[in-house]
């Protein structure tokens, strides 16, 4: 072929068998970044898309004014979340591989969004999440042996038996249900978002998408509707670097930092060490007390690692240095927050251990009794008859005799 | 020939056409360095490079959208949508743009895009993962819809697609793409080297669109059917010992009437099976079809055996999928209408 394309492919710095390069990150030194107050002008803080907002050192000590000053209780509390998020999923991950249960996603090295967030926010507040929410979840207090009910499809499950696995929801919680499609919840935050100000109310809505869902038509619709109404919301990009195979450049990511999506359409952008549990808290409350103020929408960008493979399906060894997270220069998002408690005379190895342990244990134990309520190859099993249930508020005739039809053949 | 599963038939026939015209080009999530997710593409970026083998933003409006220019430009895209229940965020420029721009501009401009995509359940994929959404797009004037059944039937009409100037929509069923499957999920699997059909031909070959198959020949009852369903109704017309003429559609739109029509002159029953919703599902459109032709014909009322009318639950898979027993059912219905 004698021609020659010009077209501009991404490549991301490394594959497998290279050494892992994040040099492209553009990182900052903790506690560089000023805090603006909540009512400045989007314009004036513009920078805060492209810098990064770090409150914790690699002295594992808090820095600057971003620092949330949170009593070391409430971070104890924190880590314990992050610990029993990371606990759950490597059981469940186990599970998976035992054949118990169809399929999982992990959310290693993304807790801290989750937990961070989770505990910034008001029980009020709307969550919409994606499926590395795991930690939400947990914090809203959904019950462990609810969450593997949902994973085992069975007489427990909050979906009736209609979901993937980790497609949870807790409406009492106020969490959505997870799509399986992508960034389809982000139009939906701004939606309620913009309902409770029709309403009068001060509370606000928050989504979550990865870095490659940004591609979506949702998330621009989502983007933009939330610019022109000012919509309560806080819209998360968490960037872990990898959706599927693609690096963060198919994204778009190349160019400019996810944290400037907004910026064009006049919402403010931060962008955050993802992995920094301080920097998350605070940037959070920032963005959540400005949109209750009547500020408008703020786009955070979570600068984290995707830990694990995408999920039971996927092998991230076929397109990524096996042994990248180890390199990648924010680290483990739970070992920070435990160095600084460490450092700070709030917390010990040995405590650390403590826990992990009470957790397995409360984690094996909910999976007993999870299993109870039926598995995939033991009963009890739920009753074929729901499969036609809420397919309408009330069921028409063509399914009920569909369903008639069913548990005649069924029966034979 | 060669011993092939679908997913390597499917990459046999990319590799043939992409060898054969430097302008075919692949373009999707993941179908890149890393192959795709059912590997379908795997190898291609190593032999064509990545410019002619595309990763993709996750963005399905945009994946068809851009494919959509590339053709006006001269190229001949294919487009992979991960899995059929992802192409919704591209539909607008299924419908509006890729199926019409032929006709709105009086015949001077046409896009050459092929969309595949996997399709279907029995692989607990839940309500994300499970769907057969071709009657959306069987209903929609200007795109042609194919859905194989086999290794064989899958590069031959895969090459027909591409190279074909109408943009086609190419369903693939995954639950087929490593064994035919009978329907039957306790039995273990069944590789493609068992079945005749898993003979594929290295080299380049086409089968036309809008030919359906005559898989086995009958005179009790006609099986109109398509994709994993043709392998369950083989297995249904043996449990019920019916000699039955099983016809594989392969090509929804356009529709090979004929052989549809003379089957059922012969037989003077028919059944109509597809895993896809029941309500408004291309049986309804085969049902008519035979109807309008072949009235005097018939013994019995035609008869329907399709997915129920809900979502596809992860749960139920079983109970949902139109099995081996609802198969048998419907064919014993029809032999023993008056």
């Amino acid at each position: 072929m004698a021609r020659k394309s010009r077209l501009h492919i991404p490549h991301p710095s490394a594959r497998p068998g290279d050494k892992p390069d994040f040099s492209y990150l553009n990182l900052a030194p903790a506690g560089s970044v000023e805090k603006p107050s909540i009512d400045a002008r989007t314009r004036d803080i513009e920078h805060l898309s492209s810098g990064l907002v770090r409150v914790l050192d690699d002295e594992h000590r808090a820095q600057g004014e971003w620092d949330p000053n949170l009593d070391p209780e409430k971070l104890q509390v924190g880590l314990r979340w992050m610990l029993l998020n990371r606990v759950f999923d490597q059981r469940l991950w186990q599970i998976q591989r035992q054949g118990q249960i169809s399929f999982y996603m992990e959310s290693k090295g993304e807790e801290a969004v989750s937990i961070a967030q989770g505990m910034a926010l008001r029980a009020g507040d709307m969550c919409f999440p994606s499926y590395r929410n795991t930690g939400l979840f947990l914090y809203r207090g959904t019950k462990l042996v609810d969450m593997m009910c949902q994973c085992l499809s069975n007489t427990r499950d909050m979906c009736k038996g209609r979901q993937l696995p980790i497609l949870y929801h807790n409406k009492d919680a106020n969490i959505f249900s997870i799509s399986g499609n992508l960034g389809t919840q982000y139009p939906h935050a701004v939606g309620w978002a913009m309902a409770s100000a029709i309403k009068g109310e001060d509370h606000i809505a928050t989504s979550w998408l990865g870095d490659g869902s940004t591609a979506e038509a949702d998330f621009h619709h989502a983007l933009t509707f939330a610019a022109v109404y000012q919509a309560p919301v806080i819209l998360n990009i968490v960037n872990n670097q990898w959706a599927i195979s693609t690096f963060q450049g198919f994204a778009g990511g190349e160019r400019r930092p996810f944290a400037a999506r907004g910026v064009g359409l006049g919402i403010p952008g931060i962008r955050v060490d993802g992995n920094d549990f301080l920097a998350i808290y605070s940037a959070t409350l920032w963005a959540a007390d400005r949109a209750r103020r009547g500020g408008g929408p703020t786009v955070i960008e979570h600068v984290t690692y995707r830990g694990g493979a995408h999920s039971t399906s996927d092998d991230p060894t076929k397109y990524r240095p096996k042994d990248e997270w180890a390199d990648f220069p924010l680290g483990d998002p739970v070992e920070r927050l435990k160095q600084h408690l460490i450092t700070e005379g709030h917390w010990s190895e040995e405590r650390h251990e403590e826990v992990i342990e009470e957790y397995r244990v409360k984690v094996t134990e909910a999976w007993k009794e999870a299993r109870s309520f039926g598995t995939m190859t033991e009963g009890p099993f739920l009753n074929p008859i729901e499969m036609f249930d809420d397919v309408y508020a009330e069921l028409p005739e063509h399914l009920e005799e569909q369903r008639r039809q069913m548990l005649e053949l069924e029966g034979s | 020939m060669a011993q092939m599963n679908m997913i390597e038939a499917i990459r046999s026939g990319l590799d043939v056409v992409m060898d054969k015209d430097p302008n075919v080009v692949v373009m999707g999530e993941d179908v890149g360095y890393f192959g795709g997710v059912f590997r379908c593409t795997d190898g291609l970026q190593r032999k064509f490079g990545e410019h002619r083998v595309i990763d993709a933003p996750i963005a399905e409006g945009g994946i068809i959208g851009t494919a959509i220019g590339m053709g006006l430009n001269g190229l001949r895209p294919v487009a992979e949508i991960q899995f059929a229940d992802y192409i919704y965020p591209g539909f607008d420029q299924v419908v509006s743009e890729l199926a019409r721009i032929r006709y709105r501009s009086g015949g001077d401009f046409f896009s050459p895009v092929t969309i595949r995509t996997p399709c279907g359940g029995g692989i607990r994929g839940g309500q994300t993962h499970s769907q057969s959404p071709e009657a959306i797009f069987t209903h929609i004037s200007g795109i042609k819809v194919v859905i194989p059944s086999n290794p064989y039937d899958a590069k031959g009409l895969l090459i027909s697609a591409i190279e074909s100037d109408d943009p086609v929509i190419f369903f693939e069923p995954k639950r087929i793409y490593n064994g035919p499957f009978d329907g039957d999920p306790e039995k273990p699997a069944v590789p493609w080297t068992s079945h005749p059909k898993g003979d594929v031909p290295k080299d380049y070959y086409t089968i036309p669109l809008g030919s359906a198959e005559i898989v086995e020949e009958g005179s009790e009852l006609t099986i109109i059917t398509y994709g994993t369903l043709v392998h369950v109704a083989q297995a249904a017309a043996k449990i019920v010992g019916v000699d039955a003429e099983i016809i594989d559609v392969r090509s929804l739109s356009p529709l090979d009437t004929t052989a549809l029509v003379e089957s059922v002159k012969k037989t003077g029953r028919c059944l109509v099976a597809h895993e896809a919703t029941r309500f408004s599902g291309f049986g309804a459109e085969l049902v008519t079809t035979v109807q309008e032709a072949c009235f005097y014909h018939l013994e019995a009322p035609i008869e329907r055996v399709a997915g129920w009318d809900t979502p596809y639950p992860h749960a139920f898979e079983w109970q949902y999928f139109p099995g081996q027993k609802r198969l048998a059912a419907g064919i014993r219905k029809v032999m023993e209408a008056a």
